[in-house]
């Protein structure tokens, strides 16, 4: 196995879980809710498929658990922010906090403690293939399932008459009620989805990526998950577009720092330089890449503002109170 | 059975009042659910959580210390997010106030005038301040969504902490320790009454701070422009009010008020810079202002109450072996009851059976006359 596909292989395992919750994310906006709770959901995830899998021994278990977990979280964000319309921000936020203390709380007793790794399926011949084989036929199962997803997201919001409604809720929650949909129903099992969504991609962490439990260990991935689904103008096939440009940041900057210059002196002179000059950087500047890579990716897509205006769905993170 | 929001005719003057009560009630049985299932007595739970830190002077004195940069932010984010700004970044604007202060203590550790204080103060100040602006700009000039930046900036001000106080700013002598040197006394926040305990002056800034801003919000011109052009930009646009001029002093006052909290605690409490130089006081001060109904007289006691959950996690963590993890969960799980009992004040909560069995019970409704035109 050569350099680069090693390389290739591991931004796709780092870009999975921003895909995953970034997709959860986008069809809860998509509905008109803006759910901050993203990375609070996916510590909780992660916490628990990590717990559910060491206690059972499968990795499937704990996935599954974390699914369930992460939809039964979201509840609480859903019920109050839905059904008690308190302020889609700061309820997110709670969320947030809530699930960093609950899993730092329920996660005391596994720190340092092996994890089980969810094995790569490698399908027959087709990983075999030169280069493209062992990336996109040999990976781990929540690899496949994040595809599947882009592609089942992507179908469900724009071919069929559900998603039409779902963006119809979003768009404008007063013309929908009046044609009898049932916002607040259609909004509960969005936000349950992004909260199975954020699970799922808090698991691929704990078991995947790395397959052990950090307190805080998603780092920020909830956020930039939420700025992802800006970025990609809350359309499924840009978000796949801007997780990997995202999990590719991540890998070049671990392997800048673990690369040794010698191994470069093949470069051109002016190539060399700047290796060089980037390897002489602190390591905290380039684990700090990810994060300014964000800022500035906001940046240049907000910066048009009639364009974010016409993206954006229009009732997103307005409260609704249904006059009967 | 259906939850059902009826609209008050005007804002509930009783539960402004009693809504924060009613949360913090809530969260204590909850807390007491949990302690039971993590097999601990409940009452002795809450005992040490809320009641034991309060038994000794010493212990009034940690409680300042921990309430003041809690105050010091929640009045800062009060005034955000009344005017509907969204800054989630005080975490980082306290750490590079802490980095900017300390420039003067670690780079010229022989100016030792009464200068220095004052100077290691304002810089602390201007330091916040100047990375809150980044936000405020972005969101002025660029339309970007200022939580998200404000957020993503609170990463990159731990790492450039990371890098200070192992990099350039390391202390020569200290056995290689991740840490700065050991300001000066002259550099120090002095203590309110060393004889009592080590509460220091911090403290009396985050009261000092609480009442000025309470004044501007309920008695100042400026006040009112921040609740109107939170309430309703448009209107605010009619009164000649400035949205992004208001952007940039929320994030202003709020990001300066971080840094302030940042330079007094390294100055006061710790002495140096560290690695580590908040347990997450930014992002918990955002629950100290909601519990304070972003009324800065009110987040003065939440406040207080919050550093009380900090020290009893600690009193707790000793005596009943309790993680102290449980302490960010009490936390969210108060902003969580804060939040749905402020509900309350704006609607009044009905629970309704399902329609089919009322229709039961109740004789049916006279059928409905369709009329055209005289409403």
């Amino acid at each position: 196995m050569g350099m680069l596909e090693a390389i290739l292989l591991t931004i796709a395992t780092a870009s999975t879980p921003l895909l995953i919750a970034a997709l959860g994310e986008l069809v809860v906006e998509r509905s008109g809710v803006l759910n901050l709770g993203t990375e609070g959901m996916m510590l909780m995830g992660a916490v628990t498929g990590f717990g559910v899998a060491l206690s059972t021994g499968s990795p499937w278990l704990g996935a599954l658990a974390a699914i369930l977990v992460g939809a039964v979280f979201s509840l609480l964000f859903g019920i109050l922010a839905l059904s008690f319309v308190t302020n889609q921000v700061a309820t997110g936020l709670a969320l947030t906090l809530l699930g960093t203390g609950f899993s730092g709380m329920l996660g005391v007793g596994f720190v340092g403690q092996p994890g089980v790794r969810m094995t790569n399926i490698y399908i027959p011949g087709l990983s075999d293939l030169p280069l493209v084989g062992r990336l996109l036929f040999g990976q781990d199962p929540l690899f496949y399932l994040s595809i599947v997803l882009v592609i089942a997201v992507s179908w469900f919001l724009f071919r069929t008459r559900a998603g039409l409604t779902l963006r119809a809720v979003g768009d404008n929650h007063g013309s929908a009620h009046a044609l009898g949909i049932s916002v607040i129903g259609i909004r509960y099992l969005a936000v349950m989805f992004g909260g199975a969504c954020a699970g799922l991609a808090g698991a691929q962490l704990s078991l995947v990526y790395t397959p052990q439990w950090v307190e805080n260990m998603t780092a920020g991935r909830g956020w930039i998950a939420l700025a992802l689904v800006v970025f990609a103008s809350w359309r499924p096939w840009r978000v796949l577009a801007g997780a990997y440009l995202f999990g590719a940041i991540t890998i070049a900057q671990l392997h800048i720092q673990a690369i040794n210059l010698g191994d470069l002196s093949f470069l051109p002179g002016p190539l060399y330089a700047l290796a060089a000059g980037v390897k002489s950087l602190p390591s905290q500047f380039l684990s700090a890449l990810p994060y300014l890579a964000t800022v500035l990716v906001l940046v240049l897509i907000s910066r048009n503002k009639r364009l974010t205006m016409m993206n954006t769905p229009a009732s997103l993170g307005s409260a609704f109170v249904p006059d009967r | 059975m259906r939850i059902e929001l009826i609209k008050r005719p005007q804002r509930s003057a009783l539960f402004s009042v009693v809504s924060p009560f009613i949360a913090l009630g809530l969260t204590v049985v909850v807390g007491a659910i949990m302690f039971a299932l993590l097999g601990k007595n409940p009452v002795m739970a809450l005992y040490y959580y809320f009641i034991d830190p309060l038994l000794e002077v010493w212990s009034w004195h940690e409680l300042a210390i921990k309430a003041a940069p809690l105050i010091l932010i929640g009045v800062g984010l009060a005034i955000c997010f009344r005017s509907n700004n969204w800054n989630i970044g005080a975490e980082g604007q306290l750490i590079i106030g802490a980095i900017v202060g300390s420039i003067i203590p670690v780079m010229f550790p022989d100016f030792q005038t009464w200068l220095t204080l004052p100077l290691m103060l304002l810089m602390g100040i201007v330091g916040g301040a100047a990375y809150g602006a980044i936000p405020a700009f972005l969101k002025t000039r660029f339309n970007t969504n200022e939580i998200l930046t404000s957020l993503m900036l609170v990463y990159v001000a731990q790492l450039v902490l990371d890098w200070v106080v192992r990099g350039p700013w390391r202390d020569p002598k200290g056995f290689n320790f991740p840490q700065t040197i050991q300001f000066s006394p002259a550099a120090t926040l002095p203590e309110i009454m060393p004889m009592s305990g080590r509460a220091n002056w911090g403290f009396v800034f985050a009261i000092v701070a609480a009442l000025l801003l309470w004044f501007m919000l309920s008695r100042m011109l400026k006040g009112f422009e921040v609740r109107v052009l939170g309430q309703s930009p448009r209107a605010g646009r009619f009164a000649g009010f400035s949205s992004s001029r208001m952007v940039f002093f929320a994030f202003l006052i709020s990001g300066g008020l971080a840094g302030l909290a940042g330079i007094s605690e390294v100055s006061g409490a710790i002495g140096k810079l560290q690695p580590t130089i908040s347990p997450g006081y930014g992002f918990t001060a955002i629950i100290v202002a909601f519990l304070g109904r972003l009324n800065p007289l009110g987040i003065i006691f939440s406040g207080l109450l919050l550093a009380l959950t900090y020290l009893g996690g600690e009193a707790a963590q000793i005596s009943l072996g309790v993680s102290d993890k449980v302490v960010r969960a009490f936390q969210g799980i108060l902003l969580f009851f804060v939040l749905a009992a402020d509900t309350l004040i704006l609607y009044r909560i009905r629970l309704v059976r399902p329609v089919a069995k009322t229709m039961e019970t109740a004789p049916s409704p006279a059928p409905v006359e369709v009329t055209h035109g005289n409403a």
